[in-house]
């Protein structure tokens, strides 16, 4: 018989088999800063995306989560008195760069907005409308493809299948967020962003984006804000918790949520701040 | 630390911080109380032990509704979830001891017709001190959130095994002097057993406490080395 020495099953105890996890960096940030006018929103933040996680970005409202998830598309860019400082780079490369084309990086960096925003046209029109702006497809059976493809990612291919044509605005509110969802998806970007996805669902509608959310990161890199804290402990690997503009503290969720470094992490997660 | 936005969820755990302490006096009380009845074959005050269980088990049940309804209703997060999840844990062993207290209650009647020589029972005594004042501090160091302490008073249950050892070959020697001392000594030995067992469930405590308050596992049991064989092949 094969018994184990002690010394063997403590080391058994003692070594942590290590979670295959992708430690590649997808987005990386440093000194991040943001200027909206004389006010400065952000101030050097250094921040990591890593690739096929889910990084979550929390912190009261004003602390600059959504700032700094708007500089990773340049959605900044549309704001006249926003200035972004620092650098951040997508695979190595710096996105603020001037021979970046600005639409071709938010097709690569996709987003997914707090209030759901179908255009108003047909379900099917919604999710073709990037990958025939972009030219991703030749002809009308591979745009078909896609459409179908993006929908079922998004978990809405068996609700909305029969009712392509139907306008996307006419969905309930949980579909039409994963209408865009399947939007965002079909252009086949890279990274998604997501600006607090559920704060205008149900709890029913809610779970099917986080259960979407966790599929979908397989595939894509998913960056979060969010105002629920149960929801960045549920769908996230890693947070990132801001306050007044600074990065107060970054790691692995699982510690965030149970043992903190920080004690404003730790005050605002359980309901202690201001 | 600071207070909750929402200032009944401080309310909430304080009261169930209330019941741990509650839950500790009552456990130790019956210890003690125990420990006398059998020393002084008082069957009267054995009883009032074996009906206060009752009590420990009602405090229980509170606790464990409350705080399940906190987890419901609040959500806590770190710290706070778990200084719950510790209480319900905590909770379950300071249980436990009531219940090992009146086990040693029952045998009251099985030996307390005439009281206990001083002979016999001076090593039990001492056992029984030792484990009280481990079931007095240990909920006083949680209430402190005293890691430190928590971490030496775990260790001191060394104290309790080595002192239930000793009352192991004691009481050993007094079966072998005079086997009428049989009987007796062998409810003795059960209630030291217990007593032990005790020492073993405020070491859970100390260590859930101690998780409560820093967020951190102590290491691994200590190294312990089989005392009762060494005290077989010794005595």
């Amino acid at each position: 018989m094969n018994i184990m020495s002690e010394q063997a099953i403590e080391k058994a105890v003692r070594t942590k088999v290590p979670p295959e996890i992708n430690e590649r960096i997808k987005m990386r940030g440093e000194k991040v800063t943001v200027h909206y006018g004389d006010k400065q929103a952000l101030f050097d933040v250094d921040l990591n995306v890593r690739e096929n996680q889910v990084t979550a970005l929390i912190g009261p409202s004003g602390c600059g989560k959504s700032t700094f998830l708007r500089c990773l598309n340049r959605m900044n860019d549309t704001i006249a008195s926003a200035r972004v400082g620092g650098l951040i780079t997508l695979d190595g490369e710096d996105i603020y760069d001037r021979a970046i084309d600005v639409v071709e990086l938010r097709a690569r960096v996709g987003m997914v907005f707090q209030k759901p925003n179908p255009f108003p046209k047909s379900i099917y029109e919604n999710v073709a409308y990037g990958p025939r702006i972009h030219g991703l497809t030749k002809n009308k059976a591979e745009l078909d493809e896609v459409v179908e493809k993006s929908l079922r990612k998004a978990a809405l291919w068996n609700e909305a299948k029969d009712r392509l044509n139907e306008p996307g605005t006419g969905l309930s509110g949980g579909q039409q967020q994963r209408l865009c969802i399947a939007r965002a998806i079909a252009v086949s970007p890279e990274v998604i962003l997501m600006d607090e996805p559920c704060s205008a669902l149900d709890p029913i509608a809610t779970a099917r984006v986080e259960e979407l959310i966790d599929e979908l990161k397989q595939n894509y890199t998913i960056v979060i804000v969010t105002h629920s804290m149960q929801q960045a402990a549920r769908v996230s690997q890693r947070t990132a918790m801001f306050h007044l503009g600074y990065l107060v503290e970054e790691g692995a969720t699982d510690k965030m949520f149970t043992n903190p470094d920080e004690k404003r992490t730790q005050d605002y997660i359980t309901g202690r701040f201001g | 630390m600071g207070e909750h936005t929402v200032s009944a969820f401080d309310l909430e755990l304080g009261e169930i911080d209330q019941l741990i302490g509650r839950m500790s006096n009552t456990a130790g009380t019956m210890v003690a109380a125990s420990i006398r009845a059998l020393l002084s074959g008082d069957t009267a005050q054995a009883q009032r032990v074996v009906s206060e269980d009752a009590i420990m088990d009602s405090l229980q049940h509170e606790l464990d509704d409350r705080a399940i309804t906190l987890i419901a209703k609040r959500q806590p997060m770190a710290q706070d979830l778990r200084a719950v999840v510790g209480a319900i844990r905590m909770a379950a062993d300071l249980e436990r001891i009531g219940d090992l207290a009146k086990n040693i209650a029952k045998r009251v009647s099985a030996v307390g017709q005439n009281a206990m020589p001083r002979k016999l029972s001076s090593g039990i005594d001492m056992m029984a001190a030792l484990v009280l004042t481990q079931i007095k501090n240990v909920v006083e160091l949680y209430v402190e959130r005293n890691a430190q302490g928590l971490d030496a008073l775990r260790s001191d249950d060394e104290k309790v095994d080595v002192s239930y050892t000793a009352v192991f070959r004691e009481l050993l020697t007094y079966m072998m002097e005079d086997p009428r001392n049989i009987t007796a000594c062998t409810h003795l030995l059960f209630c030291a057993k217990n007593l032990e067992r005790i020492g073993d469930h405020v070491t859970n405590i100390a260590e859930n406490a101690y998780f409560v308050v820093t967020g951190e596992q102590l290491p691994a049991a200590r190294p312990k080395q089989d005392e009762m064989t060494a005290a077989i092949v010794g005595g």
